[in-house]
């Protein structure tokens, strides 16, 4: 039932097991309010899309409870059908058809009139930006066309609450920073109330109003990007020594002004305490130690889920080890320092 | 029949048609392969029209007959492997999600395999007649052929989308398709029944449903009008559409699983 402050999806204790397999989601509870952007953020096989094919109720749960737009997702699927919008993990599109012959099919089963069905069809592809495109077959679109395509397919309805599934995996910069605008403007002017997954930490932490991260299947933390970073605390910094053989002094000097945690392959680095850079530069230079490497590191939401789990987001739905999944988060982060 | 049910098949037969007409992969070989069949059986077993007891002097219009049947084989591996990869890509959970009713989604997507299943028809009575075949049954008996070869495009058409939908997979689909070839070369395809040498194989072809189908599309091209062969016919095509119907329905049910 919706309360005085109703959510738009609310969820306790969800749980899916799959039968000869770990379960895929482990007894999640959550709540997302109308008009929030809510990002799901996990490696690959965390259970995002399990979850999300249970809240739209495409997979039973095996146990646990949900409610989306007021509905329970067992015994009411066509109502919650009736509110949703959802784009799963694939464009799932017919490549024999054009964007507007989709836009139409999509309307007609939707159960919208013959004009309902034009006039909605032509806005939705005049604000993804496929007018051009919209009698051209989806086998020639790009992926971002298709991802767009896909977006404005889960709309022609005007659902109050929205699904994307990794909506811009796969995607380059400009089309995703595209959809990610088409997403904010959705939840900041429609009030559509989004459901998000992604392993993308730039994305949950640009476009979320609240991020849940999820590992094998039991959500670790959720919050605001920004308070969750904050849980983490002070930022860490990282050295590199000039010559190898300063290694453990490097390390020595560092270890004076925080907890050491973990670095690339060569370096070192401490979460800092009350200390900043400036200090370490000093000490460093006071034993005429040589770096050519150092770097402050805010804390990130990967830092949030290395704290959570003991591993990087980044990788850790391959297997890869923590040290190269961090070298790998950290690379293309801009140095502060 | 509803408004929303009708819009429903409406549109999901429109997509069926037009995207089977965007695909030359599957109108092509459906159209060319049988009636390459059919001049090489024609070419090459005329003599069989010389065993006592054949029906027909002219042996093109005896193996016009196969042709519509391999029609409706290919209106299997087409309907399957279109809805296979409906549910590979997705597209099948994005109708679920939708207010769709099972039975239009079956109806709708049958549409595509009809459609080229008269073409089909149309063309291989076209170059049929053109050759020198005859239809002993006239104008009533080509459109009872077209009214047998849509039940037989049906039935074939479900029985390709039940697979489909049990097993999710194009590639398993279009494994069916060389067995029910087998079911071709077992039947009374290239003699009459009464004129197969061999027990067993004459014992196969009297049990296999596919020799009446073939039987009753040639007792219209060369007796004329045989009663028992046509309601036989008739009989084992809707007997294949309620198999198939209900096989694709028992799979779109654990396929489609939304709450």
């Amino acid at each position: 039932m919706t309360e005085r402050n109703p959510a738009s999806i609310e969820v306790q204790g969800l749980v899916r097991e799959f039968r000869k397999g770990p379960r895929a989601v482990d007894g999640i509870d959550l709540r997302v309010a109308p008009g929030e952007i809510y990002g799901f953020l996990g490696p690959n096989g965390a259970g995002k899309s399990t979850t999300v094919l249970m809240l739209t109720t495409l997979l039973p749960p095996t146990a646990g409870s949900a409610r989306v737009g007021g509905y329970d997702v067992v015994t009411q699927g066509p109502q919650v059908r009736g509110v949703i919008g959802a784009a799963l993990q694939e464009s799932a599109l017919d490549p024999f058809l054009t964007g507007r012959e989709h836009m139409r099919l999509q309307g007609a089963l939707e159960g919208l009139s013959r004009s309902e069905r034009t006039d909605r069809g032509e806005e939705l592809l005049a604000r993804v930006g496929l007018m051009e495109a919209a009698d051209r077959k989806v086998r020639g679109y790009s992926g971002g066309m298709k991802r767009r395509l896909d977006l404005a397919l889960a709309l022609v309805h005007r659902p109050q609450i929205l699904f994307l599934d990794e909506p811009t995996t796969g995607l380059d910069i400009q089309s995703r920073a595209a959809l990610w605008d088409e997403v904010a403007r959705l939840a900041g002017e429609d009030g559509v109330t989004v459901f998000l997954t992604t392993q993308y930490l730039e994305e949950a932490d640009t476009l979320a109003d609240r991020v849940g991260i999820i590992d094998h299947g039991r959500i670790v933390a959720e919050g605001t990007p920004a308070a969750l970073k904050e849980e983490i605390g002070r930022p860490s910094v990282e050295a590199i020594p000039a010559d190898e053989a300063d290694f453990d002094a490097v390390v020595a000097v560092l270890q004076r002004f925080g907890e050491r945690t973990l670095a690339s392959r060569h370096g070192a680095a401490v979460r800092l305490g009350d200390a900043d850079l400036s200090d370490i530069v000093r000490a460093l230079d006071q034993q005429n130690l040589k770096v050519q490497h150092l770097q402050l590191h805010a804390p990130s939401l990967n830092d949030v889920f290395l704290a959570k789990t003991g591993r990087s987001l980044e990788g850790a739905g391959d297997q890869e080890s923590d040290e190269r999944a961090r070298q790998a988060s950290e690379a293309p982060a801009p140095a502060t320092a | 029949m509803n408004t929303a049910l009708a819009t429903q098949i409406g549109q999901l037969a429109r997509r069926s048609i037009v995207r089977t007409m965007r695909q030359p992969a599957q109108i092509v070989p459906a159209l060319v392969f049988p009636l390459f069949l059919l001049a090489v059986n024609a070419g090459g077993l005329n003599q069989a029209t010389k065993l006592p007891g054949f029906p027909t002097d002219s042996y093109l219009t005896f193996a016009l007959a196969i042709t519509f049947m391999q029609g409706a084989m290919f209106a299997l591996m087409n309907a399957g492997t279109d809805l296979a990869n409906d549910v590979e890509t997705g597209f099948l959970n994005r109708l679920a999600l939708t207010p769709l009713r099972g039975s239009a989604l079956l109806t709708g997507m049958l549409s595509g395999v009809v459609v080229l299943g008269f073409i089909q028809a149309i063309t291989y009575l076209l170059v049929g007649v053109t050759a020198g075949a005859h239809i002993a049954a006239g104008v009533g008996g080509v459109l009872t052929i077209f009214a047998l070869t849509f039940l037989m495009t049906l039935g074939f058409g479900a029985l390709g989308s039940a697979a489909a939908l049990r097993t999710g997979s194009g590639e398993a689909v279009q494994g069916l398709f060389p067995l029910f070839f087998v079911l071709l070369f077992l039947s009374s395809m290239s003699l009459p029944r009464n004129l197969i040498q061999a027990d067993w194989f004459r014992e196969v072809a009297t049990w296999n449903p596919v020799s009446y189908l073939i039987e009753a599309i040639r007792s219209l091209l060369i007796t004329g009008w045989d009663g028992e062969a046509l309601a036989l016919g008739f009989a084992v095509a809707a007997s294949l559409i309620v198999v198939g119907t209900v096989l694709a329905s028992l799979a779109l049910r654990t396929r489609l699983v939304r709450t």
